[in-house]
């Protein structure tokens, strides 16, 4: 036999297998979609087709959003169908009907038709995007059917927009439509598109006019054609691939390579981000966008940052993988680093395009960008260099938000200090002008121009030693007191000057760069660790909290709220910082909410409910989620910045484990409490069911003797069964009485009405109480006549005494004496009782008070509750007492020592 | 035994503790009326005018409070209070509400038909005091305020001989810390039950009694005082 090579499934088809089953395949939704070349070739009809065929086969189908545009045909397909209504926005004056999420969630149907997947909803919905609607109502189990047209998908924008010469703004992502189950193209001949919108059966918005009537013209329609034919290809070739993997089926895929994006602040990040999706996409191979943070890029102005961002943030949306590098200066070389351990083979980077700033230009000379430097380095890579088209880019910077040109206030100190320094220059060299050659007073100069630029970086140097240069020209070059230069040697050492304080100032601004991005990031490792100390050391889940809410205020600039369910559910502040009770707004409240229901972050900078100014990350153990925590950053527009993300994920992950530890603490002190509180109510039952019984069962029988044969018994047999079902009655009367007083003691709402009482009064009346128990014993009392008085509640400590002495009277044999002696020590009063009953053994004498300890005995030996000596601890405790057993004075029997509190000596006795 | 039995009303929402306490009742030589609940039991204290109450607190219509206050709106027939152990704060409330005595559940009979018996024959004493009061070994000349113990005279302060002499009149009942401190020291000092342990605690002093072994005054902790009959 020949052997066949052993084909298994690759592991990454393994993985992809697993990530495609990941959101539990059985309750979330599929989704469908139509897909169109243009608007016109009929998809809401095909979706109302499909939808009405659905319904034939007895499925619950629902229209949650279609749109007409008043064509009849569609209209009339609508007729037997379920219409949700719409919901109502006013918007400024306007009245939108957009798609009631709640409504549909609420009516919850097997299908929802939802047409224009790319849709914005009108401000104030929850969800910006119509798309993200959809992904709710999928993950909430429901099937969905939606319509988009090419135009619409984020990675072809580019492309379609050069085509058409329209740009639209409303994308979907190509990760939202990687998750559809299956996209139907609707593909009609442009010749036919354009004969049906002559016939007037293409409905175009007047709004648009003009510009979308451009727009079908046969090339145009040809090209966007081709365009979703290969899009809906390329989906169908990636099924295939995915089948063959699957199944393992031996074929030509390429091997795992990938493709690096790299993007920096400069405009042209996102036409990188999707060139390299189109690029991924045809290789059919994962890609990567990365960024490379230097400490350059903290000195870097909002809009530089936010482009970087947004060029990230869309890499995201389209499905890649995005990773942030930090190097200290060598950006380039990092990249390739990291290229070479993900099996990158092709590098996709941008055409560095120095802007218009002479700074800039100046600094451009000096420093070798970073893709040049990539290039050089890249000899093992295949490179793409990405040419931006500014005027696309500009125009989709639509109106950037006004802001101040950067360090005004610098800029102006620097200036200041500029004319200061070379001012000072010129009067110090003065005196030497005469006495040193021309080069040496530039040398004077050189050095006011280094402080400056020591002090404010590369401006200080360019404005000090353009002052520097005005004022060496005007006073000590021929001609003197004029900026003519004469002297080739003079423009030689002018050059030397200029060129000298701009490497300084840029050195300069490049050191001080690297100190603060250094002080930055030891502050913040500073606080990290600050707050894993407080963390670690916190016992309570609100310390955990506090805390957090604490360092994340500090670190993230922001103000904080922590939220956790309360017993009913609803969120409440539980923490917060710098206030515990912020004043949080119907969005917010929603955004935290939903951010706690679906455990994924909303509000601001999120994709859901982003007009709130909050945003709220749930907090999360791996078992459950139990809050989130809300952040408003002091300056809005941080929501977006992948960094205060970094930091609010790290803050997040420390509380979850450190509140998980504490849950953990708590469940097995739960669980130790549990054990014993088992092992008493096992006691319990146990005692219950024979001491309860055992008297019981004499009542019972000599009552019912007594009831059915009385005149039969002898008049004798008669008192004695009487008698026994009085005793009896009696022990089931104290046991309860027991019971009771364990179950006050147990809740713990025993509150000791204490006054000032005499220790002989309690004791005189126990043993009026208990004279029936007591008569077979001598009771010896030796406490002093002037005892002073105790500090108790006499009814409860009556409790106490009257069950010693029950106990003592059970043990101690008869005719024997009990003693109760008192004695003053310190602030207490020692009440003794001592009898000459068995005694305890040592090793018993703690045990006595335990809840159902016996002493064991022989057979003969009386039964108690086991409750008696537990209560005397419990009651005597109340009273901030103590109770312990010992041997009796005589080394035999036991005696029990009881401390009581004094009462405070009486003011004087003048009443009576 | 008198031509008329003495009347009981028993209002007591138990059957088997009426049933029981019907045949002890008659046993002594009572008549017992019977009255289930609250509102009923007030009615025949009304209709039918019996020489005592015995009431229980836990009556499922009307708070036991409110029974007393109704009868004692128009009639001073002596009342004994059933009550559970433990209830010291309701005890005193129902004392304070009118009530004259009371007999803890369970009870022996012959302690409930000891106490029914002082509340009866303080009753029939009337109006008419006797200027001398005998208990035991004690005896008390109301006109001459004087003491003798075994015979032998006491020395007693005024505040002292009028907490004993209140006592000897009640002797065998009850007597609560607020009846002594309203009527010896004034309604203003109900609270200032200080003053009344000192005093009791040097009437027994003279009187040569022990409050641990006491051969007079008995000690209802938390509740008031009560002179051995």
């Amino acid at each position: 036999m020949v052997s066949t090579p052993d084909i298994r499934p690759s592991p990454e088809s393994f993985l992809e297998a697993a990530h495609a089953e990941d959101p539990t395949p059985s309750s979330r939704g599929k989704l469908k979609i139509f897909l169109g070349a243009s608007p016109g070739v009929g998809k809401t009809f095909a979706m109302l087709e499909e939808a009405r065929a659905q319904k034939r086969s007895g499925l619950d189908v629902v229209v949650a959003l279609v749109e007409t545009h008043g064509r009849s045909e569609t209209a009339g397909l609508l007729a037997d169908l379920e219409i949700l209504p719409r919901r109502r926005i006013d918007y400024k004056g306007q009245t939108l009907g957009e798609m009631d999420i709640d409504a549909l969630l609420a009516r919850k149907p097997r299908l929802a038709l939802i047409d224009e997947f790319a849709h914005t909803n009108a401000p104030g919905s929850r969800h910006p995007k119509r798309w993200q609607d959809v992904m709710e109502v999928l993950d909430a189990g429901i099937d969905v059917l939606t319509t988009l047209n090419i135009q619409h998908i984020e990675s072809l924008n580019d492309t379609v927009a050069q085509i058409t010469g329209v740009r639209v703004q409303e994308t979907v992502p190509d990760a939202v439509l990687a998750r559809a189950d299956a996209i139907e193209l609707i593909d009609l001949p442009p010749e036919d598109l354009i004969r049906r919108m002559k016939e007037g059966k293409v409905y175009l918005p007047q709004q648009v006019g003009r510009a979308l009537e451009n727009f079908f013209n046969k090339g145009k329609l040809t090209a966007l054609r081709e365009i979703a034919l290969r899009t809906t290809a390329g989906r169908v070739d990636a099924d295939m691939l995915a089948f063959m993997r699957d199944n393992a089926v031996q074929g030509p895929w390429p091997a795992e390579e990938r493709l690096l994006v790299c993007v920096n602040e400069a405009p042209v990040g996102k036409t990188l981000v999707r060139a390299g999706k189109q690029m991924a996409d045809r290789m059919k191979i994962p890609w990567i966008v990365a960024t490379v943070l230097t400490p350059r890029h903290d000195g870097l102005n909002a809009t530089a940052r936010h482009a970087c961002q947004d060029a990230m943030h869309l890499a995201e949306t389209l499905g890649a993988e995005t990773v942030t590098l930090r190097a200290e200066s060598d950006a380039a070389g990092e990249i390739l680093r990291y290229a070479r351990t993900r099996n990158v083979t092709r590098l996709v980077i941008g055409r560095a395009r120095w802007p218009r700033g002479i700074v800039q230009k100046l600094m451009s000379l000096l420093r070798e960008p970073v893709s040049e430097k990539l290039l050089d380095g890249a000899t093992d890579f295949e490179v793409v260099v990405v040419t931006a088209s500014a005027k696309t880019e500009a125009k989709r910077r639509a109106a950037p938000a006004f802001s101040p040109p950067p360090s005004v206030s610098r800029f102006s100190a620097a200036t200041l200090e500029a004319c200061l320094a070379i001012t000072l220059a010129t009067v110090f060299a003065w005196p030497f002008w005469s006495l040193l050659p021309v080069a040496s007073i530039a040398v004077i100069y050189l050095v006011a121009v280094q402080v400056v630029a020591f002090r404010h970086g590369l401006t200080g140097a360019l404005l000090g030693s353009a002052l520097g240069f005005l004022a060496y020209n005007f006073f000590y070059t021929q001609p003197y007191y004029s900026f003519a230069v004469e002297q080739y040697e003079a423009v030689l050492g002018l050059m030397v000057f200029v060129i000298s304080s701009v490497v300084t100032g840029l050195l300069e601004s490049r050191l001080r760069a690297q100190i603060e991005s250094m002080r930055a990031a030891q502050q913040r490792t500073e606080t990290l660790f600050d707050f894993a100390r407080k963390i670690a050391s916190a016992t309570k889940s609100d310390d955990v909290l506090w805390a957090a809410a604490a360092h994340s205020a500090k670190v993230l600039e922001a103000r904080i709220v922590i939220m956790t369910p309360d017993a009913a559910g609803a969120l409440e502040q539980v923490q917060g910082h710098p206030s515990i009770e912020e004043d949080l707004d119907p969005a917010a409240l929603g955004a935290a909410r939903w951010a706690f229901a679906h455990a994924e972050p909303a509000g601001a900078g999120t994709g859901t409910l982003p007009n709130s100014e909050w945003l709220f990350v749930p907090l999360a153990t791996a078992a459950q989620p139990f809050g989130v925590i809300g952040v408003r950053f002091l300056d809005l527009k941080r929501a977006t910045d992948p960094e205060m993300k970094r930091l609010l994920l790290a803050v997040e992950d420390q509380v979850a484990v450190a509140i998980e530890r504490n849950w953990l603490a708590d469940d097995l002190a739960t669980a130790r409490i549990a054990a014993e509180s088992d092992k008493l109510r096992a006691a319990l039952l146990n005692s219950v069911s024979h001491d309860l019984r055992t008297p019981l069962v004499s009542i019972i029988g000599a009552a019912s003797t007594l009831a059915e044969g009385g005149e039969a018994l002898a008049p004798q047999d008669r008192q004695a069964l009487a008698l026994t079902a009085l005793d009896e009655a009696r022990r089931l009367d104290s046991y309860v009485q027991n019971l009771l007083d364990m179950t006050r003691l147990g809740h713990g709402d025993l509150k000791p009405k204490r006054a000032a009482v005499d220790l002989k009064e309690i004791i005189g009346r126990v043993r009026t109480d208990l004279a029936r128990i007591l008569r077979r014993h001598e009771i010896d009392i030796r406490i002093a006549r002037d005892f002073p008085m105790i500090d108790v509640d006499p009814v409860l400590i009556g409790q106490a005494l009257a069950n010693v002495l029950d106990n003592a009277a059970k043990y101690a044999p008869e005719g024997s004496a009990i003693t109760i002696g008192a004695e003053v020590e310190g602030m207490q009063a020692v009440v003794s009782i001592s009898d000459d009953g068995p005694g305890i053994p040592e090793g018993d004498r703690e045990k006595v008070f335990d809840l159902f300890h016996r002493a064991a005995r022989g057979d003969g030996a009386p039964g108690g509750t086991g409750m008696g000596l537990a209560i005397v601890r419990g009651l005597v405790e109340a009273h901030g007492g103590s109770v312990t057993a010992g041997p009796g004075p005589n080394g035999h029997g036991t005696r029990l020592a009881i401390r009581l509190p004094l009462a405070p000596p009486p003011l004087g006795e003048d009443g009576p | 035994m008198s031509e008329t039995a003495p009347r009981i009303l028993v209002i007591e929402d138990e059957a088997p503790i009426r049933r029981f306490l019907k045949i002890v009742l008659a046993s002594a030589g009572y008549e017992m009326l019977e009255a289930e609940r609250g509102r009923l039991g007030v009615e025949r204290a009304a209709t039918s005018a019996p020489d005592a109450v015995m009431l229980d607190l836990g009556l499922p219509d009307m708070d036991g409070k409110a029974v007393i206050a109704a009868i004692r709106d128009w009639s001073q027939v002596p009342i004994l209070i059933l009550s559970v152990r433990d209830g010291e704060t309701e005890k005193i409330a129902a004392l304070d509400a009118g009530a004259d005595d009371y007999v803890t559940k369970p009870f022996a009979t012959g302690e409930l038909l000891a106490r029914l018996r002082v509340l009866l024959r303080k009753r029939a004493a009337g109006k008419a005091e006797p200027s001398e009061l005998e208990a035991g070994a004690l005896r008390v000349s109301l006109s001459a305020r004087t003491v003798a113990v075994d015979g032998t005279e006491v020395k007693l302060t005024r505040k002292e001989f009028d907490v004993l002499a209140l006592l000897m009149r009640h002797a065998g009942r009850l007597v609560s810390h607020r009846q002594i401190l309203t009527t010896v020291w004034g309604p203003a000092h109900v609270e200032d039950t200080h003053y009344l342990r000192i005093a009791v605690g040097h009437i027994r002093d003279k009187l040569g009694d022990d409050a641990a072994d006491p051969r007079f005054i008995i000690t209802e902790p938390g509740v008031g005082y009560r002179l051995k009959a």
